[in-house]
């Protein structure tokens, strides 16, 4: 059976003058199956939000997904047209975004903000829609949903407004669903609920997920794979245990150490040294060799992928023991 | 809501009682109406028969509580030139200045607006820097010059449209209007795209400002990701955030047309308050311009009221009784 969603040698780019590009997103491929749940771990910068973008079509101007594929279902996107994109957007995949507090229209009424997506694709009578929208909130666990249907989302607090918007993603009961760190913004208690009841959700109707994340902890408790990105590129994919305990690639082994739980008491937290490289002047060959100890004269080509499509590494010195 | 309004009120009532003060002082410490209404030929008891008729042998202060007991009966004081009250000569003169006002303002939002958008939504489109260039000229160009202009191409050199006065009128709610006749319409356009033309780029500049601001916001990027359609999420999820800026410049632009288009009527011999204040200042009529300005403090107040109410219909934040 073919995967809901391949990736092949995705590259984003976005001009900067002169003719030169930044390439946010650098022959990026990997494989989603239905129902599947993939964590897209990595630091500001990395890539992980274009990434999701650009699979959305809604990569900012005057950025552009500059080559490869994204075949989803059997159809290439990169290829596809505009009306084509927009009448999969929301209905067959869907989004969840970082902010609650920015993501909802400030002046539209929650019901508004949930029918006009019911309207945008299908031909229903408003008062369809209405009774849709409010189960669709009823769902989320929102109390009183049909009063709360008038109300806007200013009198919401954050976790509820997340609700409300993981809602409107459900709508149309997507195939896929890009949660773009949905509960960063969120305090933990809310965090963990927020969590279990998109889980709950997404188990229940066999939606597949990309859980973009920096924060592994989060991702080791959802993905069934998790992928690590680095400089614009998945520098490590594998099963989620098998990643979290046995990093192949120096950058995910600093990631891992630098979860405080991973630490006894008293012992200093590990770090990775230095800082995420910016963009217009990566370091040739493997991004990450100036911050890294194994690094040495092989790693200035770059890396190629070691291991098969589902589990790989891109270091020429990984690790082999466990974490 | 209710509570809102009161306070508005209150003050309201505050900010026009401090402007009789200052107005009444201001304009009664210049010149000396007596020298420029008096026939010189007159003899001194008819001279001082003239000042005792027209009030302005008594103090200031005594001038003043006169002119104050008369405002709250809705009376302005008599105007020393036509000798008719002040409000009626210049309530004649109104409805000229805000038909052309009206039409000067529709004619910048719809050019200003749907332009303003354009060049938001496609700022590095051609068609788009031409657009933001035309409208520094519009902005630096100076009034009279342009009407001007407007008079030597379309009046003189091509002949389409008339450049003075207001054409027929027809009496319509008690007061003489252009707009209702063809004739009088035809005299209006010259005029209402002069006036129209520095507002018309003060829209688009403002709109288009609004546009790149609200475009970059989540909300709009969420709901393309919902797959609405780009006229949904143009027109509704961002024209909406942007009217809120948008509106309180057109309130007060729409105040600063009725109260400012001197140059304007004057180019065009057209017949509104803006001639008549000009007048009455070099004629030192004193009620006119005091019963002017205090319709101007009014209007400014009203329009600010009108600005502060329909925020809370835009804008659900704005709204204190927390039910939306």
């Amino acid at each position: 059976m073919t995967p809901l969603l391949d990736v092949r040698k995705l590259v984003t780019e976005f001009p900067v003058g002169h003719g030169r590009t930044l390439r946010a997103v650098d022959e990026v491929s990997f494989q989603l199956g239905r129902g599947e749940v993939l964590g897209l771990v990595g630091e500001s910068g990395s890539g992980k939000s274009v990434t999701g973008f650009s699979i959305m079509g809604l990569v900012d101007g005057p950025g552009r997904v500059s080559s490869g594929q994204i075949m989803f279902d059997g159809m290439d996107l990169t290829q596809a047209n505009p009306e084509a994109r927009r009448s999969l957007r929301g209905r067959r995949i869907a989004m969840v975004f970082q902010d609650p507090m920015m993501t909802l229209n400030p002046v539209l009424r929650i019901g508004t903000q949930l029918t006009e997506t019911l309207h945008a694709h299908l031909q229903i009578g408003h008062n369809e829609a209405h009774a849709r929208a409010r189960d669709a909130l009823a769902l989320v666990g929102i109390p009183s949903p049909e009063e709360r249907l008038d109300a806007y989302p200013h009198q919401f607090s954050g976790g509820m407004r997340q609700r409300v918007a993981i809602a409107i993603a459900l709508l149309h009961q997507p195939d896929l669903i890009i949660a773009d760190e949905p509960t960063t913004a969120l305090d933990v208690t809310i965090q963990a609920q927020i969590i279990a009841e998109f889980q709950r959700l997404t188990e229940e109707r066999g939606t597949s997920v990309i859980w973009i994340t920096h924060d592994l902890a989060i991702a080791s408790g959802l993905a069934d794979r998790i992928a690590v990105m680095y400089g614009g590129r998945i520098v490590e994919m594998g099963q989620t245990d098998d990643v979290l305990s046995a990093p192949r690639h120096p950058y995910t082994r600093g990631l891992i150490r630098s979860v405080p739980s991973q630490n006894s008491r008293g012992t200093r937290l590990a770090q990775i040294p230095g800082v995420t490289p910016n963009l217009a002047n990566m370091p040739k060959g493997c991004a990450f060799r100036t911050r890294c100890a194994r690094a040495d004269a092989a790693c200035e080509s770059r890396p190629g992928r070691f291991g098969g499509p589902q589990a790989f590494h891109r270091c020429f010195h990984p690790h082999e023991e466990t974490a | 809501m209710i509570t809102t309004i009161i306070r508005r009120g209150i003050q309201a009532m505050f900010v026009i009682f401090a402007m009789t003060l200052i107005v009444f002082l201001g304009v009664n410490v210049i010149g000396n109406p007596v020298d420029i209404l008096v026939n010189p030929d007159l003899n001194q008891a008819e001279r001082l028969r003239v000042v005792e008729r027209l009030g302005l042998d008594q103090p200031l202060w005594q001038q003043y509580l006169t002119f104050l007991k008369g405002l709250t009966q809705g009376d302005f004081g008599t105007s020393f030139v036509y000798g008719r009250p002040a409000l009626d000569v210049i309530l004649d003169r109104l409805p000229a200045t805000l038909e052309l006002a009206l039409l000067a303002m529709v004619i910048a939002l719809v050019i200003g607006l749907p332009l303003g958008l354009y060049a938001g939504l496609y700022p590095n489109r051609i068609s788009s820097r031409v657009i933001m260039t035309g409208s520094i000229l519009g902005f630096s160009l100076p009034t009279f010059w342009v009407g001007l202009m407007f008079i030597l191409l379309f009046a003189v050199e091509l002949g389409w449209l008339p450049s003075n006065g207001r054409g027929s009128t027809v009496e319509f709610l008690g007061a003489r209007w252009s707009f209702l006749t063809a004739d009088g319409l035809q005299h209006m356009i010259l005029p209402a795209l002069n006036l129209a033309l520095f507002k018309t780029s003060l829209i688009l500049r403002l709109t288009r400002a609004g546009v790149q601001e609200v475009v970059a916001q989540d909300y709009v990027k969420f709901a393309r990701a919902k797959g609405l359609r780009e006229n949904r999420v143009i027109l509704v999820h961002i024209l909406k955030n942007l009217m809120i800026p948008v509106v309180t410049i057109i309130g007060l632009e729409f105040g600063s047309l009725i109260a400012f288009s001197v140059v304007t009527e004057s180019i065009f011999g057209w017949p509104g308050t803006g001639k008549l204040i000009i007048d009455s200042i070099n004629l030192l009529d004193r009620p006119v311009v005091v019963a002017y300005l205090m319709m101007m403090v009014v209007l400014f107040v009203t329009l600010n009221f009108i600005i502060d109410i329909s925020y809370t219909l835009l804008d659900p934040r704005v709204r204190l009784d927390g039910k939306g």
